[in-house]
């Protein structure tokens, strides 16, 4: 018998396609329950202050309500601890926004009340039926005024060796003394996740001590655990599905308001109730890239060495909770300067709080870094890749310590080649292409690539169908195809055979979707299960035929309907004797990582080349080639994952070129509400984006030799379009993003 | 959303009754505005009159013009073939707005009527003198970046959003209604107002005035046309303005008959008649499209967030001329 392809690299069309695309996939605001009713939260209009009072017998008396809830009646969860700290000194790392506790406004469009009706018509018209009197008091919303206040995170202040605390090797802000110096601040705005999916979530109390949610989700077992506390109840006691997710960005790392105000509405009418937020809300409650302001000093000998790098940051955080983020990281590890501070401040405002956005807070100090390095290549009159290759680091300068690998100068040159980097000038606006000024510019990521433990569980089926399941979420990436491909090799079955469900708190421990470790985490564990079943069909297969016993697991393969052994063409076990002896009990096993992380200091890199056309007369910036190279390690699906680095390079130009999240600061209100004031790229505004995989297995971070792709899709895109900007023009755009009226 | 009655007429007389009688009944075609602005409640009519049923659907050639019914949807209009032939800078400046499933509901009548998407307008907890007179401009100090360069006054600053009305501006069009008193026509230019002291008013239509059609009268711009919007990305966004340019050039390759207007820059599409009047007899040439971006812009005032419309105006005009007269 031929040994079956090997799947693992195969470019597999994803196992949940055809329900994709067919409909067939149910996301969260898809499941209809029996008695199901709807909820609309009504926003506070005010940014700051106390609720005075609260009118809402007209909601009330409207068809259809069946309750409105605000913080006069809401049921108390009884694990509920109020929101934050004294919101103007944050002590803390504070906590998440508890809805209808109090009567206290601490941002705007901060839900006030949930209107509950039997249809969402009716629900959302009874909302505008809501009528709030409010105490005002004086916000801060702008972070260019709060920057004086801002401060160094409690985390830091706790444990100075914590990411966020200040960060020193050689001297202090030794760039200042300097030979060749530069010194540059740079400001990315507040950006939206904005995926396709809105946040949604059905809340069902199945018993008064039972409840289930089909939620958007990156983390099943985090919502499960978050929701669990907060009512009191033990963890199996609260299901949380969360098959297909529509696109989250870390949009759904957090326990969010419309959450809790769901659970309570379901608990008040004893129905299932459904909550959907509008475009308009995504904005104000479920988290954002932070505003964060950037400064950097370099400096370097004339010949290309870095000798000095300084970099602050402060980021915009809500007034109770401290939200952190490596917005430093890159630049500790990233380039040999030998003299690197690093110094990361927040400023609270009163604003809903950020949470992770893709690449999150590396993209934010990527664009910084990697403008400076171009700025700085630009001085010296140095091509900005040699610059960065006569700054490049063989082991790491943080940590001391090797990397457990790095291939990012194959990156670099398969990057070069494939652009046209060397069509690039020295000189800004050197190239032309009618009215069209051509530039050419790169920038570098960094992502840790993060390991942690996981558990899957493997059952044989009567079909010879063998089934996985992991409470890990799909948000996107083909996490359920490469699961099935990292089965089908370890078992030696077509991938038909292999059923991976995922996205059920039910189903065997695995991490929240985030932080680019999901292939990395549950892989091992999906192999090793994989493993131990075939391991404990052998032992049941050798209950009933001695030839078994003594088989070595990788002669035991699987046929039509039975159990076969190399070299043994009588051994058999049926499927169905298998089935019956396991009692319908699946393998479960954990897989936890080794302490190889000691030793090494793990990283996935990635380099972006693109190439922009910047319209002399309209500033209009068209990226008209964007090449994404990455050393992630094993590629499981080279189709999925092209995907993903295709998905967070469009990220990427939507960061450069126009996503900018606006509050008129008089009201602390958004003045972008929807899709058509916040820009994100439409097809027009992608080339047809190449990625190129270095695909070298890393020894270290796991036996299959993944490092993780996410981050680094987005991470140093906007740079890369920044400074491929300033080559096409002479204009050095620091502050994001690059809209046509800062060129012309 | 509020509660509303809907009424679907078959005949005009009766969609113009519908309205005409009743304050709080408003006309909807395509909705592709209206819906939005009711589901915000910015709008709130209490009845909803649909006059998809009515006959104004045909494109047809009738005394020297081009006559579009009102409901003929957008799309249609920009593929059609004498649009094309006849009226290209029409069909440039339609296929620069939206997105093709917009362009696919949104009507003649209805993309004229349009409101604007002024952020202080769409939010009914802001002050807004168009949505609440007497409430306050919330733009006039606020986030203007959008906002309006000629035209406008201290009760108002918002700019009117259609890419069409700007050709239709440019090319002389006339609007065709039919109201309680009857049939009469509007030059489009009149179709529209500054705000003044009355922003809440977008347009000179009469209570129950219903639009039935557009007349765009023949005209040499067959070849040197082109509609140049400049916007935050490649499609599918407002303009941070616009420029319709139209040119008729001798073999000689001097201009003898000029049309320019912009979009994004006024309360209105903004007809620019004395920068046209430069351009005739003149050549062709970047100078002279240059001198015409000059007069253009003359009286155009900036506010806080919006002074890059007096750099990226003349910029526009000039680059308009310059696609138009390579045409």
């Amino acid at each position: 018998m031929n040994a079956p392809e090997k799947k693992i690299g195969a470019p597999m069309n994803r196992v949940d396609g055809r329900q994709k695309v067919t409909g067939a996939a149910k996301y969260s605001a898809e499941y209809e329950l029996p008695n199901m009713a709807y909820a609309v939260l009504v926003g506070s209009t005010v940014t700051k202050g106390r609720l005075s009072s609260i009118d809402t017998k007209d909601a009330e008396r409207a068809p259809g309500v069946l309750a409105v809830i605000t913080h006069l009646n809401a049921p108390k969860a009884p694990g509920v601890k109020p929101t934050g700290k004294d919101p103007s000194q944050p002590q803390t790392v504070g906590s998440a926004l508890q809805v209808f506790m109090d009567d206290k406004i601490r941002f705007n469009d901060q839900p006030i009340a949930v209107v509950v009706a039997n249809t969402l018509e009716r629900a959302r018209f009874a909302a505008r039926l809501v009528r709030a009197q409010y105490a005002k008091e004086k916000h801060q919303t702008n972070l260019e005024a709060n920057k004086a206040n801002a401060f160094l995170p409690t985390q830091a202040k706790k444990n100075p060796k914590s990411p966020a605390a200040d960060y020193q090797r050689g001297e202090v802000d030794a760039y200042k003394t300097g030979a060749l110096k530069l010194e540059a601040e740079y400001v990315i705005p507040t950006e939206v996740h904005h995926p396709m999916e809105l946040q949604a979530i059905t809340a069902h109390w199945e018993a008064p001590d039972r409840l289930t949610l089909y939620d958007k989700t990156q983390g099943t077992m985090a919502t499960r655990r978050d929701f669990a506390r907060q009512w009191g109840l033990p963890e199996e006691n609260v299901k949380v599905i969360a098959t297909y997710v529509g696109g989250a960005f870390g949009n759904a790392l957090h326990s969010w308001p419309h959450e809790s105000a769901a659970i309570i509405a379901a608990k008040v009418v004893n129905r299932p109730v459904k909550l959907m937020l509008t475009r308009e809300q995504m904005f104000t409650m479920v988290g954002y890239r932070p505003h964060t302001w950037q400064k950097i000093g370099m400096s370097a000998t004339a010949d290309g060495k870095i000798t000095a790098i300084t970099h602050e940051s402060i980021g915009q955080t809500s007034t109770y909770e401290e939200f952190v983020e490596a917005t430093l990281g890159q630049t500790k590890m990233m380039y040999q300067s030998p003299n690197l501070t690093t110094r990361y401040r927040l400023a609270a405002l009163d604003v809903g709080s950020p949470i992770w956005m893709r690449g999150p807070g590396e993209a934010t100090g990527a664009f910084a870094l990697e403008s400076a390095m171009d700025e700085m290549a630009f001085l010296l009159n140095i091509d900005p890749m040699e610059f960065r290759l006569r700054n490049y680091t063989d082991q790491d300068p943080e940590k001391n310590r090797p990397w457990s690998s790095k291939f990012l100068k194959e990156c670099y040159q398969a990057g070069a080649q494939r652009v046209g980097w060397n069509k690039r000038q020295l000189k800004p606006g050197s190239l032309r292409d009618g009215e069209w000024f051509i530039g050419y510019g790169m920038g570098v990521g960094t992502f840790g690539a993060h390991r942690g433990s996981s558990k899957a569980s493997a059952q044989l089926l009567p079909d010879g169908t063998v089934l996985l399941q992991s409470a890990v979420t799909d948000i996107g990436p083909g996490t359920g195809t490469a699961m099935t491909q990292i089965a089908a090799d370890t078992l030696g079955l077509p991938p038909e055979k292999i059923r991976f469900e995922w996205g059920n708190s039910d189903f065997a421990q695995a991490p929240t979707q985030g932080g680019s470790a999901i292939v990395n985490t549950v892989g091992p564990a999906v192999q090793e299960v994989c493993m131990a079943l075939k391991d404990k069909l052998r032992e049941l297969a050798a209950t009933s035929n001695g030839a078994f016993a003594t088989a070595k697991k990788e002669d035991v393969s699987f046929a039509d309907n039975h159990l076969t052994l190399a070299g043994n063409s009588t051994a058999r076990a049926t499927y169905a004797d298998l089935v019956r002896q396991a009692g319908g009990k699946a393998v479960t096993v954990e897989s936890k990582p080794s302490g190889e992380g000691q030793k090494f200091s793990m990283y996935s890199f990635s380099v972006h080349f693109a190439e922009v056309r910047v319209h002399e007369l309209t500033g209009e910036v068209r990226v008209s080639k964007l090449i994404s190279c990455a050393d992630a390690g094993t590629i499981i699906n080279e189709k999925t994952a092209g995907n993903q680095m295709k998905g967070g390079a469009v990220g990427g130009i939507g960061m450069a070129l126009m996503e900018h999240a606006i509050i008129d600061d008089r009201f602390g209100r958004y003045v972008t509400k929807d899709l058509a004031d916040y820009h994100v790229p439409v097809h027009a505004d992608s080339p047809a984006i190449e990625v190129f995989f270095v695909n070298q297995p890393d020894p270290y971070v796991n036996q299959l030799g993944t490092k993780g792709i996410g981050e680094i899709a987005t991470i140093g895109v906007a740079p890369a379009i920044a400074n491929a900007v300033f080559n096409a023009t002479g204009k050095r755009v620091r502050e994001l993003p690059i809209t046509p009226d800062k060129l012309v | 959303m509020n509660q509303f009655q809907y009424v679907r007429p078959t005949k005009p007389q009766a969609a113009i009754d519908a309205v005409a009688k009743d304050a709080n009944a408003r006309f909807i075609a395509g909705g592709t505005n209206l819906v939005d602005l009711m589901k915000r409640g910015v709008m709130t009519p209490q009845k909803l009159v649909d006059i998809n049923r009515l006959d104004f659907r045909k494109i047809e050639r009738q005394n020297n013009a081009l006559r579009i019914g009102a409901l003929a949807l957008n799309s249609t209009v920009a593929d059609d073939k004498q649009v094309r032939e006849r009226q290209p800078l029409l069909a440039l400046a339609l296929n620069a707005g939206a997105s093709p499933q917009l362009r696919n509901m949104a009507t003649v009548g209805g993309n004229m009527l349009q409101r604007t998407r002024c952020a202080y307008f769409y939010d009914v907890t802001m002050p807004c003198n168009k949505r609440q007179p007497g409430t306050g401009c919330g733009a006039l100090e606020g986030v203007n970046r959008m906002h309006a360069i000629f035209g406008f006054s201290d009760k108002c600053i918002a700019v009117h959003p259609s890419d069409m009305s700007v050709a239709l501006v440019a090319l002389d069009a006339t609007v065709q209604v039919s109201g309680p008193k009857g049939n009469r026509s509007i030059p489009f230019a009149d179709f529209h107002r500054l705000p003044g002291d009355t922003p809440e008013k977008d347009t000179n239509l009469e209570p129950g005035e219903l639009i039935t059609a557009v007349d765009v009268p023949d005209n040499p711009f067959t070849k040197h046309v082109h509609y140049q919007k400049v916007r935050e990305r490649a499609s599918y966004a407002f303009a941070l303005l616009s420029v319709a340019a139209a040119l008729d050039i001798d073999n000689g390759g001097t201009i003898k008959a000029a049309r320019l207007a912009m979009g994004g820059v006024a309360h209105k599409p903004w007809r620019l008649t004395a920068a046209e009047q430069v351009l005739v007899g003149k050549p062709a040439t970047e100078e002279s499209f240059r001198q015409a971006a000059t007069v253009a812009m003359q009286g155009a005032k900036a506010f806080k967030y919006n002074e890059y419309k007096l750099r990226l105006g003349p910029n526009a005009i000039v680059q308009a001329l310059k696609t138009a007269a390579a045409a």
